[in-house]
């Protein structure tokens, strides 16, 4: 059995969400220095505020600012930070209940150590210098002796108000395929495909996944397929993918390579694309130093009876 | 109502990389096992349900390839919750109840080796409050903690308590994945210590569901689901009382658990600080035996382990170890969203 294979992975999306009127309101206030909240039926003010009461249901705007200076209810001291988190130093996580609301927003402390931390303590915020209309806008909390902040009537209308925030996010993964699909790739390093028969119904699946979708048991003879296959269905791409090398309108088939029983898709090259059809016969062709053919191209050999392949289409 | 009952139950090995196993080959084992002791095949299950999360592994529809396992063509009734799969028998269990299938097929699977799990599970988190700011499940679950702290309900002293009861406990646990005398190691965010945070690992479990009758064909003891139900809380986390679990109580209550004893609950509590408050919140006392696997800080494979706990539970009424059990399973931060079945074998019933 081969080496199983792994490598870096990084799923990463900068997710772009618009704002309802409460988050727009209480986004735009951070950018401006203002924290709002919201009040609910029964008088309570919630901070961040929601757009729904989480009680009644009932849509809620009654916005109200609550001071910048709060009391801390819970804490959790973390001693090495993880990349994106709001401080690079250690700090202490938060639930802070602003002076004025009566929940408590998750944020983070800067803090010398735990011992200079303790529920009830006394913190304010300290403001992001650049601040674009999100929760960061919130630099973190510090310790605050003094007074409690004032807050006066706001409405929650601002000039220019935020109505939508990107929020990227970005995972790392180190990605393993597995037995069945590290087998495949490493024999197409090898310029050969292998496809696996299942022990119960004796079909060719390839790529293999390590099991037979069909009889539901795990699969792991190894079958050599192709190079050779047949057409079985095509489609023409008239469309430009951004950052793909490829002429338009080009086509992109599905293909029974020969003793396999499953089709796999590839492009085809070396031949116009208005005359690709069903049943033409083709063969990969290898791009220098890559694991996947590059495309594949016309044998030369006569078309494939239909009902050669027609249980693969 | 219909009877319906967990007739069988198999779990992985969990292990901290299962690097040379793609999740459908992690998988197939425990369906086959589950499928043999049942005798059933996978054409003659009415229903499959599966539960699991892309984001674990980093692979998009990575349900659908799970899928070639369960032997999808010809065309199967199938559902997939983005869950842990104790959500999926939940629904299975909806579908026994409409007359639409008699047998469910249910399976779980997480592969958290490939990523950080305490910055995946981030990204379940509300997106315009709290995401950006990256709080990592430990986090959270220590905020949690030292509210319990603050409030008398628990101390650093109890809560390792739990940790050893569990990991001793997992001694008896053939597929945890730690057991025995486990250090109480380093603070990994205060007040929680390493022991007091679940392992990271990979693993996947099954069940098979069957109604009436032919429950009883399947298994000589069947573990009858007397009622199921799950709640969820607001997603604030500073809106939420952390010291309780008022979604878990609600659930317990309409699954019918207070209206006689259990003497056994397998609680999903993947940091000791929660199982304090689950405690509570499900008014389990000292009679009652928790987690006798081990519970999820022997093994916590992410969107399996609640499935696991309904799986534990049922294997000990199979097992006559147990006449009526409580499982639960939770999923998102800090309890957010409960599920409690209550089990019991047939002569509990009569």
């Amino acid at each position: 059995m081969p080496d199983v294979l792994s490598a870096p992975l990084v799923v990463e999306f900068p997710f772009t969400r618009s704002l309802g009127p409460v988050q727009s309101a209480f986004l735009t206030g951070l950018r401006e220095r203002t924290v709002l909240g919201v009040r609910t039926g029964d008088g309570k003010v919630l901070v961040p505020p929601v757009e729904y009461d989480p009680v009644t249901a009932e849509e809620i705007r009654d916005l109200v600012e609550v001071a910048p200076t709060g009391t801390v209810t819970t804490w959790a001291w973390n001693p090495r930070p993880r990349r994106a988190q709001p401080l690079d130093t250690p700090f202490a996580w938060v639930l802070v209940r602003l002076d004025g609301a009566d929940t408590a927003l998750l944020h983070v402390l800067d803090a010398p150590g735990p011992d200079a931390v303790r529920t009830g303590m006394r913190v304010r915020i300290r403001w992001a210098e650049s601040r674009t209309g999100a929760i960061t806008d919130i630099a973190c909390f510090e310790p605050h002796e003094g007074a409690p902040g004032v807050s006066s009537p706001h409405d929650g209308v601002f000039a220019d108000p935020v109505t939508g925030i990107v929020t990227p996010a970005r995972l790392d993964y180190t990605y393993s395929p597995g037995r069945a699909q590290s087998a495949y790739l490493e024999a197409l390093a090898g310029h050969r495909v292998v496809g696996e028969r299942c022990p119960s119904c004796r079909k060719v699946y390839v790529p293999p996944r390590g099991a037979c979708p069909t009889c539901g048991v795990a699969t792991s003879e190894q079958v050599e397929v192709g190079p050779r296959g047949t057409v079985t269905t095509f489609c023409v791409v008239n469309i430009k993918a951004k950052n793909l090398d490829i002429e338009v309108p080009y086509v992109y088939a599905h293909i029974a390579l020969d003793g396999a029983d499953l089709a796999l898709h590839a492009r085809i090259g070396g031949i116009p694309y208005d005359q690709v059809r069903m049943g033409l016969r083709v063969e990969p062709v290898w791009a220098e130093g890559s694991r996947h053919p590059d495309h594949y191209r016309p044998t030369g050999e006569p078309d494939a009876d239909y009902d050669t392949y027609k249980e693969l289409v | 109502m219909r009877d319906v009952a967990i007739v069988a139950f198999a779990q992985t090995d969990h292990l901290r990389r299962t690097d040379d196993l793609s999740e459908v080959e992690m998988l197939m084992p425990v369906l086959h096992r589950v499928l043999d002791a049942t005798g059933l095949r996978t054409s003659d299950i009415g229903f499959t349900c599966s539960g699991s999360s892309d984001y674990l592994a980093g692979r998009a529809f990575s349900f659908t390839m799970a899928l070639d396992g369960v032997g999808a063509h010809p065309p199967i009734s199938e559902s997939h919750v983005e869950m842990d799969g104790a959500w999926a028998l939940y629904e299975a269990w909806v579908k026994i109840q409409t007359g639409e299938a008699d047998t469910a097929l249910v399976y779980a699977y997480g592969k958290s080796s490939p990523g950080q799990v305490r910055d995946v599970l981030t990204r379940q988190l509300d997106p315009y409050y709290t995401a950006p700011l990256w709080p990592d499940s430990v986090a959270l679950a220590a905020l949690q903690a030292q509210a319990l702290i603050d409030a008398g309900d628990t101390d650093e002293a109890a809560l390792a308590a739990v940790a050893a009861r569990s990991r001793r406990d997992a001694s008896d646990n053939p597929h945890a994945q730690l057991s025995g005398a486990v250090p109480a190691g380093e603070r990994l965010v205060g007040p929680l210590r390493t022991g007091d945070c679940p392992p990271v690992g990979d693993g996947a479990a099954a069940v098979i569901l069957a109604a009436g009758d032919t429950a009883r064909a399947l298994c000589a003891r069947p573990a009858w689901i007397r009622g199921i139900d799950h709640r969820i809380e607001a997603h604030g986390l500073g809106v939420r009382e952390l010291t309780d679990s008022p979604s878990a109580r609600l659930a317990a209550e309409r699954a019918g658990a207070f209206e006689r004893p259990v003497d056994t609950a397998e609680l999903h509590a993947p940091f000791t600080s929660q199982e304090v408050v689950l405690r509570k919140a499900l008014g389990l006392g000292d009679g009652v035996r928790i987690n006798p696997s081990g519970g999820a800080l022997a093994a916590n494979p992410v969107m399996a382990a609640g499935l696991i706990r309904l799986g534990e539970a049922a294997a000990r009424i199979h097992r006559g170890e147990s006449d009526r059990a409580l499982a639960h399973a939770t999923s998102g931060p800090c309890l957010q969203q409960n599920l409690v079945a209550v089990l019991e074998g047939e002569s509990a019933h009569a």
